[in-house]
């Protein structure tokens, strides 16, 4: 059922926007081009959270380090898309890698915890640099240019950003199927077990951490070419908490469950925030409510736990 | 370098210090005895800050609204813990740190509501706002001085209230095996609440004494509480000892840090490197810290016997 409410949703999101263009109403390419970069963040996320069982809340800092990788070339006129896309992921694979090593070492509430303080590093580091704006952040003036593709178009940036969803869904897919996944898989469920059958999950799990860090990079990259602007902000510890949010409540593990939670959070924030500038109160007490009685999200839900 | 400006750092490091000792406290103590990880901490110390700044402007005495704050910072930790909390003990960590991020937001808007946007300032009474001469010919703000006589009061007597009285007795049964605590005729249920409502209680103390200094703001827990769980990680999860020893090394070497790194770089390169290297680095040195301890003692330099 999840899965019918996944591939729906795609139809949607490849049709919808040259509909609402002729209907007049390019607000909602915008939203959508924010829900397709966040969806493509969260399933790498959830890759690892809801896959692998590593609780990452520190995924936002990807994002960040992403946008700065096409803001700051932006910044000395460099605009080479391929250049932006391939220090998102080298930056994104770096750090991930680096901090990997040592919060992989650890468990649980520290593991949650030394993702979180990683995260914060790399927002106060860019907030003391004021080369790059510091606090302000950076207007990323002229987007990545590709031959072929003119990312100014505002549609063309939506299918790109809707193209690297996809490759997102698909790896992760295909990544799940293979022996690799299953080793992540395996050793979320039993550590001593995995352990006992001979694999050394330690290098399975920073392979994974790593791919998912590099993969959100990505999304970061074309979430600063989309807002045009970039600030520290991006990568605050409560954007972390956000993707996991929608993670979780889409369903935590289920491959569309991301895309299902970026959808529903989109569209809550939307709704509450026009309806009260108060609207975190009860998007909050919502997030408290999923958390408390429905567990598994709304792929959970959907799946009939009804009957 | 000038030896006051040393010793006025070294001060201002451990005023930093002792108000991360109360926050880490309460984070290690509800780790330790309950298990549970408390994202919405670093509320109940913008909860506590904004009390006091409303009940000194009431009674118009900035000792009293202290006097009249705690408890009722209490009351608010006691809620929190019989409304949400407590049905999460059993769940897992993702659990927790959801709804207390859902807690957060919930806490936000809820002051926003009540207290409007803006901060809340709070005048200081005379007597503490002046300047104290030091021995040494060292001019210090009085009331820096009280918040460190304070913190290191409060961190003396949670001391002895922990490892001298019956009632630490109890939490220290609770924290090393609740159940069998729990046959033995503690009632755990309560004991749980006491020591969130205590939690809550250093929490808003920390709120309230940086309150006149920063004034009261939304978010001013969101980023100081990030610091805390470096902290209560240095420290190592669950012990109190840990959590006084690494804050006070972590206040002194953040403060520090960012006062002198630029000198010490100096020596080391060329003076213009150093001053824009200097702020980045000096904002991650904590983290670096963190990720320095990590790999040589991954449970943290005082890991509690108990676990």
């Amino acid at each position: 059922m999840s899965r019918r409410v996944g591939w729906l949703l795609l139809a949607l999101l490849a049709a919808g926007p040259p509909l609402a263009l002729a209907a007049g109403q390019p607000f909602y390419v915008d939203i959508m081009t924010r829900l397709v970069c966040l969806a493509a963040a969260a399933t790498s996320l959830n890759f690892i959270l809801g896959h692998g069982g590593m609780i990452s809340f520190g995924h936002a800092a990807y994002i960040g380090i992403g946008a700065y990788a096409v803001g700051i070339p932006a910044y000395y006129g460099l605009h080479d898309g391929w250049l932006h896309l391939l220090l998102a992921v080298c930056c994104s694979a770096l750090f991930a890698l680096a901090t990997g090593v040592i919060a992989l070492r650890t468990r649980g509430v520290y593991f949650i915890m030394i993702t979180m303080a990683f995260a914060q590093m790399v927002f106060f580091a860019i907030v003391s640099i004021e080369e790059y704006g510091g606090d302000d952040g950076l207007v990323i003036d002229i987007r990545s240019e590709f031959p072929l593709l003119d990312l100014e178009d505002g549609l063309t940036l939506y299918y790109v950003c809707f193209a690297l969803l996809l490759g997102t869904l698909y790896l992760v897919h295909r990544l799940m199927r293979s022996r690799f996944g299953m080793v992540i898989e395996g050793a979320k469920g039993n550590e001593r077990r995995m352990a006992a059958l001979g694999f050394a999950f330690y290098r399975h799990r920073l392979a994974a951490y790593t791919l998912a860090g590099a993969l959100c990079g990505l999304s970061g990259a074309m979430l600063g070419n989309f807002t045009n602007f970039i600030s520290p902000e991006m990568m605050d510890w409560t954007r972390s908490g956000e993707l996991i949010f929608m993670v979780v409540l889409g369903g935590a593990g289920a491959l569309f469950g991301p895309l299902i939670g970026a959808a529903a959070f989109l569209l809550l924030e939307e709704l509450l925030s026009g309806w009260t500038v108060y609207w975190q109160l009860p998007f909050g007490v919502l997030l408290i409510l999923v958390v408390l009685f429905a567990r598994g999200g709304l792929a959970g839900l959907l799946e009939g736990r009804r009957g | 370098m000038d030896a006051g400006l040393v010793a006025a750092q070294l001060l201002n490091g451990l005023q930093l210090g002792v108000l991360l000792f109360l926050l880490a406290s309460g984070l290690t103590l509800i780790f330790g005895i309950m298990d549970f990880v408390n994202l919405a901490h670093g509320s109940l110390y913008m909860v506590g800050a904004y009390l006091c700044a409303e009940l000194t402007d009431a009674t118009g005495s900035f000792l009293l609204a202290v006097a009249l704050a705690l408890p009722a910072t209490a009351l608010v930790g006691a809620a929190v813990e019989l409304l949400v909390v407590r049905r999460l003990y059993r769940r897992d960590h993702l659990d927790h740190v959801l709804a207390t991020f859902g807690l957060i937001l919930c806490f936000d808007a809820l002051v926003q509501m009540i207290w409007g946007p803006e901060g809340m300032a709070i005048r200081l009474p005379a007597w503490a706002d002046g300047q104290q001469h030091l021995p040494g010919g060292l001019v210090f703000p009085t009331y820096r001085l009280l918040i460190i006589g304070a913190g290191l009061a409060v961190a003396a007597g949670l001391y002895v209230l922990v490892v001298r009285t019956k009632l630490g007795m109890r939490i220290r049964a609770g924290a090393s095996n609740p159940a069998m605590a729990g046959a033995l005729g503690i009632d755990i249920g309560r004991l749980f609440t006491l020591v969130f409502a205590l939690g809550a209680v250093m929490a808003g103390l920390a709120g309230m004494m940086i309150a006149p200094i920063t004034e009261a703001s939304i978010g001013m827990g969101n980023e100081i509480i990030i610091t805390a769980f470096v902290v209560v990680i240095v420290g190592g999860i669950g012990s109190i000892r840990g959590a006084f020893v690494a804050a006070l090394l972590i206040g002194l070497i953040d403060t520090m840090g960012r006062s002198f790194l630029d000198m010490a770089l100096k020596l080391a390169m060329s003076a213009q490197a150093a001053e824009t290297s200097a702020p980045a680095l000096s904002a991650m040195l904590i983290y670096i810290l963190m990720a320095a301890v990590l790999a040589f003692r991954p449970q943290g330099l005082f890991p509690p016997k108990t676990r």
